[in-house]
């Protein structure tokens, strides 16, 4: 009797394609406000995950996120060193200077400084230039995204100049650097330049990178380094973590993402069940008959849970399609860069779709069965 | 008893009684109703609107329980029947034509004479195959692939009658099959219906308060009230039409 049920569920060509863009278009709305929320949050740690070459990000035992540092005293990175397991540990400044372009165009930027002798945490992926021309004096690496806010219109060129803290600087490179979470430039230098790019202070040293020996795992060595030396050691995902869980906590960010989800979710529910549980009762008839001819409850089950999972199957897709075709279309588009359809988000929404047509099918199944097949009888 | 072959009564109430609702809301619907129905005969229930004819096929066709009475459906007693053993009975035994046709909209004429068929197991090309020859033989060998909506009332209720009998039922209940049609079609499918559904072995039941039609029926019972009040055999009924030929496999 599939064939039958299929046929039913197709006949009405209006009804059928409200239905499946009903399930399509609540798809679309879940998958598209999750993933901005979730890529909005992974934002929070673009520049922890940005450094490919460390494992481990030791830190004040006080810091609890990336954008909130107290700085380190110097010894603290020979302390760090002679953790045993430690293959290597450097420097990394992370500070918020004032650039000024001569055109008088400036902005606050997130400044990264790194290793001087070996620049480990530069920016690996690079648009023009390269990262090793951070050793030319007073130069800096800047993204896209910053580019082309200090030099609007303008073609990505190397050896543009800009003002930072009176110094004269040279972009020596334009970087791929993800988006942070506030739309600031990003910049690279050397450590021992970026902290005289900013006002000086009594300690600069912002953060630790290190990388573990491989004969320890990265967990092991952040306990090791807690236990010797009492600082915050944090593996990159624990870190990113950290900072998506203190945004989480302290800002209205998953509130408002959240009404919006969850309206996504009930209208989605209510417009994809209800059209789906008044396909059934519109057909109540048909099945009334189906029923008097001699198809077994068991039967019409079958056939309502299969338009059920076939619309919903369908809706899903199509709604997919047309997240997928969304974040695609705005992936390259400097505001919204990095920002793609996650795994994570399609299946939580396929988990909530099939919640829907469960709660559907269940509603339609029991309207069926109750449903005397003497009422055939009834005009 | 009765046997696959027309020896004693296709369907015999004794007795059936039925009410809906309780206390002040009950309403009897069938205050004892003692009806008989035989192979080969075409059985005509008539009576006013309200008068408990639907309420009694339904029970005949196992598609609602009786409050109270006998009942014996080709020979069966419905009773020691579990409901799912009623529903294939039916599925096996019955074939129905409702008033309204009830014919599924999204599937061509063949395809909804041949759901019986498929309901009881057979494939789908055999189905549409059987089903089409059959509808051949009722003259709509040239709408086969039609859907419902673009057939005449007429033409839907020949689909109907060719659902009815595509799976060779024992017992055929039709409901008011020309209520929905004018003078003409409803003529003109009475017609179709003495001549291929009444056999022996089979026995049809026919609700109606359209009396121009009467005189295709073997017998009439009267209803009125809830109950049989007056059961007569037409002098001039016809005598049992040709049967229908054999339907290819």
């Amino acid at each position: 009797m599939s064939f039958v049920a299929l046929r039913m569920l197709t006949g009405d060509r209006a009804k059928y394609f409200g239905l499946v863009f009903a399930i399509a278009f609540c798809t679309f709305l879940l998958e598209n406000q999750t993933t901005i929320f979730a890529n909005i949050m992974k934002r929070t740690a673009s520049q922890i995950l940005d450094v490919t070459d460390a494992e481990v990000w030791v830190m004040d035992p006080q810091t609890e996120y990336w954008e909130q540092t107290k700085p380190l005293k110097d010894t603290d990175l020979t302390r760090v060193r002679s953790v045993p397991g430690v293959q290597w540990a450097v420097r990394l400044f992370k500070g918020n200077p004032v650039a000024r372009t001569p055109e008088g165009k400036f902005a606050v930027c997130f400044l990264i400084g790194i290793d001087d002798a070996t620049l480990a945490g530069a920016p690996r992926k690079m648009l023009l230039g390269s990262w090793d021309r951070l050793r030319e004096p007073d130069s800096v690496i800047i993204d896209q995204a910053g580019y082309v806010l200090l030099f609007p219109d303008q073609p990505l060129a190397l050896g543009r100049t800009l003002e930072m803290n009176d110094h004269r600087v040279t972009i020596v490179g334009v970087s791929d650097a993800s988006a942070p979470f506030a739309s600031l430039p990003v910049m690279h230098s050397r450590y021992s330049e970026a902290i005289t790019f900013l006002g000086r202070e009594r300690t600069e040293l912002s953060f630790i990178i290190a990388r573990p020996a491989s004969t320890v795992s990265a967990d092991e060595l952040t306990a090791r380094i807690h236990q010797r030396t009492s600082l915050r050691a944090r593996t990159t995902q624990e870190f990113m973590w950290d900072c998506i869980r203190y945004y989480l906590r302290h800002t209205g960010i998953p509130v408002n993402f959240g009404i919006t989800i969850a309206v996504a979710l009930i209208v989605g529910t209510v417009v994809a069940g209800q059209t789906f549980y008044l396909f059934t009762i519109e057909n109540l008839k048909q099945f009334g008959a189906l029923k008097a001819i001699g198809i077994t409850n068991a039967r019409l089950t079958g056939m309502i849970l299969l338009q059920a999972f076939t619309a919903g199957t369908l809706g899903f897709s199509l709604g997919t399609g047309m997240a997928a075709t969304f974040f695609e279309i705005f992936l390259h588009q400097l505001a919204t860069r990095g920002i793609v359809l996650m795994w994570q988000c399609v299946a939580l929404t396929a988990g909530c779709i099939l919640s829907v047509v469960i709660v559907a099918s269940m509603l339609s199944i029991r309207r069926v069965l109750v449903l005397e097949p003497a009422a055939v009888f009834r005009t | 008893m009765a046997n696959a072959f027309g020896d004693g009564p296709g369907v015999l109430c004794r007795n059936v009684r039925k009410h809906f609702g309780s206390g002040e809301a009950k309403v009897d619907a069938l205050r004892g109703v003692d009806f008989e129905t035989r192979f080969g005969e075409l059985s005509f229930l008539v009576g006013p609107s309200g008068c408990g004819k639907t309420t009694l096929i339904s029970i005949i066709a196992g598609l609602l329980d009786r409050t109270g009475g006998e009942l014996t459906v080709l020979g069966s007693d419905v009773d020691e029947l579990s409901l799912n053993e009623r529903v294939l009975f039916r599925r096996k035994n019955l074939g129905f034509i409702f008033q309204q046709f009830n014919l599924l909209p999204a599937l061509t004429a063949a395809e909804n004479v041949a759901v019986p068929l498929i309901a009881a197991g057979m494939s789908r090309r055999q189905a549409v195959d059987r089903a089409s020859a059959l509808l051949c033989q009722l003259g709509l060998g040239s709408r086969l692939q039609a859907l419902p909506s673009t057939l005449s009332g007429g033409q839907q209720q020949r689909v109907a009658i060719a659902r009815a009998l595509v799976h060779e039922p024992r017992l055929v209940v039709c409901d008011e099959p020309t209520a929905a049609l004018d003078h003409a079609s409803g003529e003109a499918v009475m017609s179709l219906l003495a001549a291929n559904a009444v056999r022996p072995g089979r026995t049809v039941i026919v609700v109606t308060h359209d009396t121009r039609v009467f005189h295709y029926a073997h017998s009439i019972a009267h209803m009125d009230d809830g109950r049989i009040v007056n059961v007569t055999r037409p002098s001039g009924a016809r005598e049992q039409s040709a049967p229908l030929t054999a339907v290819p496999a």
